[in-house]
């Protein structure tokens, strides 16, 4: 199997905490792969590390080979790496429509462009309706799909989704879940995805990447994952899988 | 735009053109200080209004732009056009400096303003002390046959200064709302709204804030050397002082930071206001100094509160020359 993102040894610590303790793992071409943990565990970290946020202490990150290590942000983002913010970041006064562009215009030469490829992907999440409304008027779980829609339309090779479904109504879950899994199957849009809601892990994810204080502590196919104690101990709780 | 907007800007563009045919002197040299007013603060609006770097020093740029020019033309007889392009190059290179030194630094916010108003000030300093400009005691044009145009060293009556005042600030107008359509109005907006959002879209975000920092200071300079040619004299003591970047900025902030309108809009209610209550009080027998001082504030006080977007985008939604924002 050929991964797309390869991240090795990967360690980040501040002031002594280690929030990013020697982690690996990969998300293999077209894979979806899902980090989970309990709160502070280093999941954030480990995305902000990939997308070039701060830069990691050891260890690297390559996407298709390149090495990612070293990037900032935007030569990240260039080189494929689209990214989600767990606290949303919308551009408050800008239209919808102008935030997607902002993204689309990563890829695309011109404004004509990036507005009509932002508006296939405001229809893919269901935000075409509210287009032309500034983006300080949307509800929460509208300005998460705001943020997908942002990292979409810069046409990334990798989605990086923290917490996009915190917040939301199970069917609204469903809803978005239905939506990647669209993604990742027309356009064989690889999906690295932090999240607490095990809904949707458990029905996206191919692979399960467990982090606790900064470690990796387990790793393999949701189903396994779950009942594995070390896991249920730390992060699951025992009612996890009764339920 | 919509149509009734494309008319109106139409019927003022008209009537501006045909202002000095009926206006009297002191009307014309009103106007052209609103205009004067209009391209300074469209010129700050590029940097502010549109990528969100708050620049409190844009009095360098008039200054260091109008002392170019000037210089030239007092010294070694090089008329504007040409003096023009030095003082553009000279103050995008200072504007590049002090973006870059920030930018590179991570200072941002009320530090990068501060650093802003710390090279306006010593900028001030050096040139009370530069023999060549006449140090503190001036820097003079003389002032020529006003009624025969010179179109080669822009000598020439007031009407010809309200012309080509008014030919830059709808110049300006154009080149940014040109600019806010393009890639860079996009992006600059987006580092306005959330830099680390911006650079997270693969925008080189100091790339971009350079660029914003460059064409204001450029847009500037050349107000600077109009003013010196129209005003035909300069002292460090007035042209860098803050005072004088606070009046270029208060425009587009009563007018509405960040549209295309508000510079000019605030322009005209300031000058035709603060003129209008000095003759006012001139006429009732009343001199207070400092009177304009406070009405300035008091204005700016009320627009904070009741407007704190700027006129203009009320005085648009009300006037229906924008389309009202749908379902919120």
């Amino acid at each position: 199997m050929s991964a797309l993102l390869e991240v090795r040894n990967l360690s980040k610590a501040f002031r002594g905490l280690k929030a990013v303790n020697n982690v690996s793992f990969e998300v293999p071409a077209k894979g979806i792969v899902a980090l989970i943990g309990p709160n502070g565990a280093g999941k954030t970290t480990c995305f902000n590390l990939i997308a070039g946020e701060f830069a990691a202490d050891t260890g690297e990150v390559r996407l298709g080979g390149t090495l990612l290590s070293g990037m900032r942000s935007d030569q990240a983002c260039k080189a494929g790496i689209g990214r989600t913010y767990q606290v949303v970041k919308p551009f408050p006064e800008m239209t919808v429509e102008e935030n997607v562009v902002v993204g689309a215009l990563n890829r695309a030469p011109t404004v004509a462009a990036a507005r009509c490829a932002a508006n296939e992907v405001l229809k893919l999440v269901h935000l075409d309706k509210k287009a032309h409304i500034r983006a300080a008027h949307l509800t929460l779980p509208e300005r998460k799909r705001l943020e997908v829609a942002r990292a979409l339309a810069t046409q990334p090779r990798i989605l990086l989704l923290d917490e996009v479904m915190a917040g939301l109504r199970p069917t609204e879950v469903d809803e978005i879940v239905a939506v990647f899994r669209t993604v990742n199957q027309e356009t064989g849009l690889a999906i690295l995805f932090v999240e607490h809601v095990m809904r949707a892990v458990m029905a996206l994810a191919q692979e399960v990447v467990v982090l606790h204080h900064g470690e990796m502590i387990a790793r393999g196919a949701p189903d396994a994952v779950v009942r594995d104690p070390k896991v249920i101990e730390s992060y699951l709780g025992a009612e996890a899988v009764d339920g | 735009m919509n149509r009734r907007a494309l008319v109106s800007l139409l019927i003022l563009g008209v009537a501006l053109l045909l202002l000095p045919l009926f206006a009297n002197s002191y009307l014309l040299s009103v106007a052209t200080l609103i205009l004067f007013f209009a391209f300074a603060g469209q010129a700050w609006n590029v940097m502010m209004g549109f990528c969100g770097q708050l620049s409190l020093g844009h009095s360098l740029y008039v200054g260091v732009g109008a002392y170019v020019a000037a210089g030239l033309f007092v010294h070694l007889g090089i008329g504007p056009w040409a003096g023009v392009w030095l003082a553009v190059a000279l103050c995008v290179a200072l504007g590049c400096t002090i973006g870059f030194l920030a930018f590179r630094f991570g200072i941002s916010g009320v530090y990068f303003a501060l650093l802003t108003i710390a090279f306006a000030e010593f900028t001030r300093i050096g040139f009370d002390h530069l023999q060549w400009t006449g140090g503190p005691g001036g820097l003079f044009l003389k002032v020529a046959q006003r009624d025969t145009i010179d179109i080669a060293n822009f000598r020439g009556p007031p009407a010809m200064y309200y012309y080509a005042i008014l030919a830059l600030a709808a110049g300006a107008l154009a080149l940014c709302s040109w600019l806010l359509k393009s890639r860079a109005g996009f992006y600059w907006q987006a580092i306005r709204e959330n830099e680390e959002a911006a650079q997270a879209l693969g925008i080189n975000t100091f790339r971009w804030k350079m660029l914003a920092v460059a064409i204001s200071s450029a847009m500037t300079a050349v107000a600077g050397v109009f003013y010196a040619f129209y005003y035909n004299n300069l002292f460090p003591e007035q042209i860098f002082h803050i005072s004088r970047s606070i009046e270029i900025i208060l425009g587009p902030i009563i007018g509405g930071v960040g549209t295309l309108f508000g510079p000019i809009l605030g322009a005209v209610v300031l000058t035709v206001l603060a003129d209008g209550i000095t003759e006012l009080l001139a006429a009732v027998g009343v001199e207070v100094p400092g009177i304009k001082q406070v009405f300035y504030g008091i204005v700016l006080l009320m627009v904070i509160m009741f407007l704190p977007n700027g006129i203009w985008p009320t005085l648009a939604r009300k006037l229906g020359l924008v389309h009202a924002e749908g379902g919120k």
